[in-house]
C-alpha cells in the first residue's frame, strides 16, 4: 500500500502526460504522413496556444477564452501551412523542413516579444484545476481527465478518418500523393484539414498541460514538441494509433525515471529511446516500409 | 565451352514480399562475349542485374565472378516460410554474402541505369573523374594537402580520355543532365569505363534512341569490347540491335529463363514468340 | 585566369583582409560592436561551413551541430583551465579530477578531436538513416551530450551545470580570423579533392555513386567526422569569444542558427556560409538594434511597437521572405571569387555597351 502511495503519483503523472503528448504528437504523424515533413513549427503552435490563453483570460471569461484558444489556434495552424508550406509544395523536401525550422524560430522570437521574455502564469481553469485524492495520492483533477479525454478524442478522430470523406482523401493522400491528385483528390483542402485537426488537437493538449505547470515561456513548446514527435516516430509515423501508444510510452517511462532520481536524463531518454527505435525498427511499431525503386 | 567464365548465376530467385520478380535463374557469360537479356517488360530484367550488382541480396541462388564466389543467399528467417522458388536447400549452411554494390564494382563489374542516373549538378568532365575516384591510392589527408598531386592529374588525363572515346570532349564543362538523351546514355556508359571494369552491364542501354542513333550505338559498344578488352552483358529491346551484336541471348518471361541461344535460335523458338505475342491466352 | 595567378590573388586578398583588420583594431576602440561581430561572425562562419560540408555537399541532413560545438567548448576548457584556477571553478568539486593544464592550440585541437571521437561512434548507427530521419537522431544525440554533461556525478569533470571560466581567451579579432580562416582553408582543399568530389556524387545520387564504386559509408562517416572535428574546434572558440560556458548554452536553438546561416549563405555554398554568418550576426545583433529602442518618436507619434524583442521578429520574419522567396540562398551553390566578379560586371558592362551601341545605330 505505502508503495502504491509513493509511486502512484508518478504513473498517473506518465498517463497524463501521456495523453497530452498524444494530443500534439497525432498533429505530427498525420502531417508527416501526407507531406512527409516533419514540422517542426507544431510545438510552437502548441506553446502559442498556452499564450493566447494567458491574455484571453484577461478579457473575457474562461469558456469563452478557451473557445476563442481553440478558434485561434486552428486558425494559426491553417495559416503557418498556408503562408509557408504551400509555395514549397513542389520545392525538395529539405526546403521544406528548412521553412519549418524557421516558423518555429519565428514564433518563438514572436513570443519573445509579446512576452518581454517572462513566463507567464498561466490561469488555473476551474475543475480541471481542483485537486483531488485517489487511493492516499494527491493530485490535480486535470491528471485524472487527461487520459480519458485523450481516448475519446483519438476515437471520434480515427472514426472521422475512417468513415467520412475527407478522412477517405487523407488516408489516399498519405498512400500516394500524386496519384491522388490525379484522382481528383483536391489536395490543397486534405492537408488544410491535416493541419487544422492537428491544431485543434495541439489547443486541447496545451489547455491539458499547461494547467499543470506555472507558467508558459516562449521556449515552453519546443520539449514536449521533440517529445511527441519522438512518440510519433516511435509509434510509427503515419500511424494514429501508433503515434497515441507511443506518447503514453513515453509519458510514463519519463516519469518513472523522474521518479528514480534521474531527472537529469528524463529528456536524454527520450531521445535515447528515439534512436534506438530508429536503428532497431525505423518504421516504428506499426508503419509500413518503403522501397526504393532502383 | 574453352572460354574463360567471367560472371555464373547460379539457381537465383529474388522474391519480394509474396511476389517473385526473378525465378531460379541460371547464365553463364564468357570472356569477351556480349551477351543479351531479353524478355516483356516486368520479366525481371532489372532486377536480375541488381541482383548481380549488389543492390539486393537474393532471396536464394549464388553469383560467381571470374570462378569465384561473390554471391550468395538462401531462404532464412520470415522468408523459411515464405519462400515459393525452387531449390531452397541447395545453399543452407553455408553463410550469406551479400557485399554493397561499391564491392562488386571494385571486383571489375560496373553498370549503367535504365533510368539515367547522371550526378546532375556535375559537369560532363566530372561526372567521369568521380567514377575515377574508386582506384584511388590515396587517403583523405593526402588528397586534402595534395599529396596525391601525380594519381590527381593521371586521373584527369584519364577523364579526357574517355572523354574522347564517348566523343563529349566539346561540352565537357556542361551540365551532364542539360546533354540530349543519346549523349547522356554515353556519358553514362563513359563513367562506368572509368572504373576499369571487366565486365559491363547495361540496362537498356538504347532506349530512346532513334534508329540512326541505334546504330551507332551498336558500332559503338562492339568497339569499347575490343578496345578495353570488355565482356558486356545487356538488357536490351531493340531487337535489330540484340540480334545484331549478341554472341547469345538469354530469354526472361515472367522471372524463368525461357530460351537460350545465338539469334537464329531465339528467332525460331516457338516459346520466346509466345511470350512475346501473349499466347498465355490461349490456355 | 590561370589558376597560378588565381592563387597568388587569393592569398593577396586574404593578407589585405587581415592587415585591414589589425588596422581597424588600431583606430577603433576594441568596445565597439564592429569587432564582436567579426570575433562571432567568424566563430559562425567556420561551424556554418562545416554544416554545409554535410548537408550540403554530402547531402546528409544532420542538426548535431550545438552538441559537437559543446564538445569542442568543454574539451577546450577544461584542459586550459590554469591549475590555480580549479579550486574556485570547481568549487562544489573539490577542484575536479584534471589537475593540469595545455597550451591553447592543443587543447583547440583536443576539442575538435573529442567531437570527432564522438561523431564516429555516433555515425555508426544513425548514418544510415535516410534524410529527414537522420536529421532528428542526430539533433537527438545533441540533446543527450547536453544532458550528460549536465549530470552532477560528471561534476569532477564537468563542473555539473555550473559555469566553466578562467580559461584562456583572446583579444584581438585577428585570432578568431586565422584560426576559422585556416580551417575553412582546410575544408575548402577537401571538397575540391577527390574525396570531395565522391561527396557531391553522394548528395546528387547515392544509388549511383554506390554503383560507381564509392563506399556510402565510409565516405558518409568520414565526413561526418570531418565536419564534426571543426564544428568542435569552432566550439573552443566560442568558449574563448564567451569567456564562460555552460551546457545549457548548446540548444537545438543555436543549431537551427547556424542551419538558418548556411541556408542564407546558400546550401553548397563554402563562400556563400562565410558571408551569410557575418550577415546573419550582424543583423542579429547590431544592425537591427534600433529597433529594439523603446524611445522613439515620429514627430509626436510614439513607435510604441519598438520595444526589446522587435528586432528579433523583424529579423526572423526576414529569414522567412528568405527561405521562401530565394530558396537558393545569397550564392546558391556557388562561389564568391574575384574572377566571378569580374566576369559579372564585364556581363552588365558588354551589356550596356551592345544596347548603347544598338541605339546609336537608330
Amino acid at each position: 500500500m505505502e508503495w502504491i502511495t509513493k509511486n502512484l503519483p508518478y504513473l498517473m503523472a506518465g498517463i497524463s502526460v501521456g495523453g497530452q503528448y498524444a494530443l500534439i504528437a497525432i498533429g505530427y504523424t498525420m502531417v508527416y504522413g501526407i507531406l512527409r515533413l516533419i514540422n517542426f513549427a507544431h510545438g510552437d503552435i502548441f506553446m502559442v496556444a498556452g499564450l493566447i490563453m494567458v491574455y484571453a483570460v484577461t478579457a473575457m471569461p474562461m469558456p469563452l477564452a478557451m473557445l476563442l484558444v481553440v478558434v485561434a489556434t486552428v486558425a494559426l495552424g491553417f495559416l503557418v501551412e498556408r503562408a509557408a508550406y504551400k509555395p514549397l509544395r513542389s520545392a525538395p523536401r529539405m526546403s521544406v523542413m528548412i521553412s519549418a525550422i524557421g516558423v518555429s524560430y519565428l514564433l518563438q522570437n514572436l513570443a519573445l516579444y509579446i512576452t518581454g521574455g517572462l513566463s507567464q502564469q498561466y490561469p488555473a481553469i476551474p475543475w480541471l484545476s481542483d485537486t483531488v485524492t485517489i487511493l492516499g495520492a494527491t493530485t490535480k483533477r486535470v491528471t485524472l481527465v487527461t487520459p480519458v479525454l485523450t481516448i475519446i478524442l483519438v476515437i471520434v478522430l480515427g472514426l472521422l478518418v475512417k468513415y467520412t470523406k475527407v478522412g477517405m482523401a487523407m488516408r489516399a493522400a498519405s498512400r500516394d500523393f500524386e496519384t491522388s491528385q490525379l484522382m481528383g483528390i483536391k489536395i490543397n483542402s486534405v492537408i488544410s484539414m491535416t493541419f487544422i485537426i492537428g491544431s485543434f488537437l495541439a489547443a486541447v493538449g496545451s489547455m491539458l498541460y499547461f494547467t499543470n505547470y506555472t507558467g508558459v515561456t516562449p521556449t515552453a513548446g519546443a520539449m514536449p514538441g521533440l517529445k511527441a514527435f519522438v512518440a510519433a516516430v516511435f509509434g510509427g509515423i503515419g500511424s494514429i494509433p501508433g503515434a497515441v501508444i507511443g506518447a503514453f510510452i513515453i509519458g510514463i517511462c519519463e516519469n518513472i525515471i523522474k521518479g528514480v532520481g534521474w531527472t537529469t536524463f528524463s529528456d536524454a531518454f527520450t531521445f535515447a529511446l528515439l534512436i534506438v527505435i530508429l536503428i532497431a525498427k525505423p518504421t516504428g511499431l506499426f508503419g509500413e516500409k518503403a522501397v526504393d525503386k532502383v | 565451352m574453352s572460354k574463360e567464365n567471367v560472371l555464373k548465376v547460379e539457381n537465383v530467385t529474388m522474391q519480394f514480399g509474396g511476389v517473385i520478380a526473378v525465378d531460379n535463374l541460371n547464365l553463364e557469360v564468357n570472356k569477351g562475349e556480349i551477351i543479351s537479356l531479353i524478355g516483356p517488360n516486368g520479366a525481371g530484367k532489372t532486377t536480375a542485374f541488381n541482383v548481380i550488382t549488389g543492390v539486393y541480396a537474393p532471396t536464394n541462388g549464388a553469383v560467381y565472378y571470374k570462378g569465384k564466389k561473390i554471391i550468395e543467399n538462401h531462404p532464412q528467417g520470415k522468408m523459411k516460410k515464405l519462400y515459393r522458388g525452387e531449390n531452397p536447400v541447395m545453399y543452407t549452411g553455408h553463410k550469406a554474402l551479400a557485399p554493397t554494390p561499391d564491392k562488386i564494382t571494385a571486383l571489375g563489374i560496373a553498370r549503367t541505369f535504365q533510368n539515367i542516373r547522371l550526378f546532375k549538378s556535375q559537369t560532363v568532365f566530372e561526372n567521369i573523374l568521380i567514377a575515377k575516384h574508386l582506384r584511388r591510392t590515396s587517403n583523405v589527408f593526402t588528397a586534402t594537402f595534395r599529396l596525391n598531386a601525380k594519381e590527381e592529374a593521371r586521373m584527369r588525363e584519364e577523364a579526357e580520355e574517355l572523354l574522347k572515346i564517348v566523343d563529349l570532349t566539346d561540352v565537357r564543362d556542361e551540365l551532364a543532365t542539360s546533354l540530349p538523351y543519346g549523349k547522356q546514355r554515353h556519358l553514362e556508359i563513359a563513367r562506368a569505363l572509368a572504373t576499369q571494369p571487366e565486365l559491363l552491364l547495361l540496362d537498356e542501354p538504347a532506349a530512346g534512341m532513334n534508329p540512326q542513333e541505334t546504330l551507332e550505338l551498336t558500332e559503338f559498344i562492339g568497339r569499347i569490347r575490343d578496345e578495353f578488352g570488355l565482356t558486356i552483358f545487356m538488357i536490351e529491346h531493340h531487337m535489330d540491335l540484340v540480334m545484331e551484336i549478341s554472341d547469345r541471348i538469354y530469354v526472361l518471361d515472367f522471372g524463368k529463363s525461357i530460351a537460350e541461344g545465338n539469334s537464329e535460335e531465339i528467332r525460331s523458338n516457338p516459346r520466346v514468340i509466345e511470350a512475346y505475342l501473349g499466347g498465355a491466352q490461349d490456355e | 585566369m590561370k589558376k597560378q595567378t588565381k592563387t597568388i590573388l587569393n592569398v593577396g586578398l586574404i593578407a589585405a583582409l587581415l592587415l585591414l583588420l589589425f588596422i581597424l583594431e588600431q583606430i577603433i576602440p576594441s568596445s565597439s560592436m564592429l569587432f564582436m561581430v567579426l570575433k562571432k561572425g567568424a566563430i559562425y562562419a567556420l561551424v556554418a561551413v562545416s554544416m554545409n560540408l554535410l548537408n550540403g555537399f554530402t547531402g546528409l541532413f544532420s542538426l548535431g551541430q550545438a552538441g559537437f560545438m559543446l564538445l569542442g567548448a568543454y574539451t577546450y576548457a577544461i584542459l586550459t583551465i590554469p591549475v590555480e584556477s580549479r579550486d574556485s571553478v570547481y568549487q562544489y568539486f573539490d577542484g575536479g579530477i584534471i589537475q593540469f593544464s595545455i597550451p591553447v592550440p592543443l587543447a583547440l585541437i583536443a576539442g575538435g578531436i573529442v567531437a570527432a571521437v564522438f561523431a564516429f561512434l555516433i555515425g555508426l548507427p544513425v548514418l544510415r538513416l535516410k534524410s529527414d530521419y537522420l536529421a532528428i537522431a542526430t539533433l537527438g544525440f545533441a540533446e543527450i551530450i547536453r544532458a550528460v554533461f549536465q549530470w552532477d556525478k560528471l561534476g569532477p569533470l564537468t563542473n555539473g551545470s555550473n559555469l566553466l571560466r578562467n580559461f584562456p581567451t583572446f583579444q584581438s579579432v585577428l585570432y578568431p580570423f586565422i584560426v576559422a580562416g585556416i580551417c575553412i582553408g582546410l575544408i575548402v582543399l577537401l571538397i575540391n579533392s577527390t574525396y570531395g568530389r565522391a561527396f557531391k556524387a553522394i548528395r546528387d545520387d547515392e544509388i549511383a555513386a554506390e554503383a560507381m564504386g564509392i563506399n556510402l559509408a565510409h565516405h558518409k562517416q568520414l565526413a561526418f567526422v570531418i565536419s564534426s572535428f571543426f564544428a568542435g574546434i569552432s566550439g573552443g572558440l566560442l568558449a574563448m569569444y564567451q569567456t564562460t560556458i555552460q551546457a545549457s548554452m548548446f540548444k537545438s536553438a543555436m543549431t537551427y542558427e547556424i542551419l538558418l546561416i548556411v541556408v542564407i549563405g546558400g546550401i553548397g555554398s563554402v563562400t556563400g556560409s562565410c558571408i551569410g554568418s557575418f550577415l546573419f550576426i550582424a543583423c542579429s545583433e547590431w544592425w537591427l538594434r534600433f529597433l529594439d529602442n523603446s524611445n522613439l518618436y515620429i514627430g509626436d507619434f510614439h513607435l510604441s511597437f519598438m520595444r526589446p524583442g522587435f528586432r528579433k521578429v523583424v529579423f526572423s520574419l526576414m529569414i522567412m521572405a528568405i527561405v521562401l522567396f530565394y530558396r537558393k540562398g545569397l550564392m546558391g551553390d556557388r562561389e564568391f571569387s574575384v574572377e566571378g566578379v569580374r566576369r559579372f560586371f564585364q556581363k552588365r558592362f558588354k551589356k550596356k555597351q551592345a544596347v548603347e551601341g544598338g541605339s546609336s545605330h537608330e
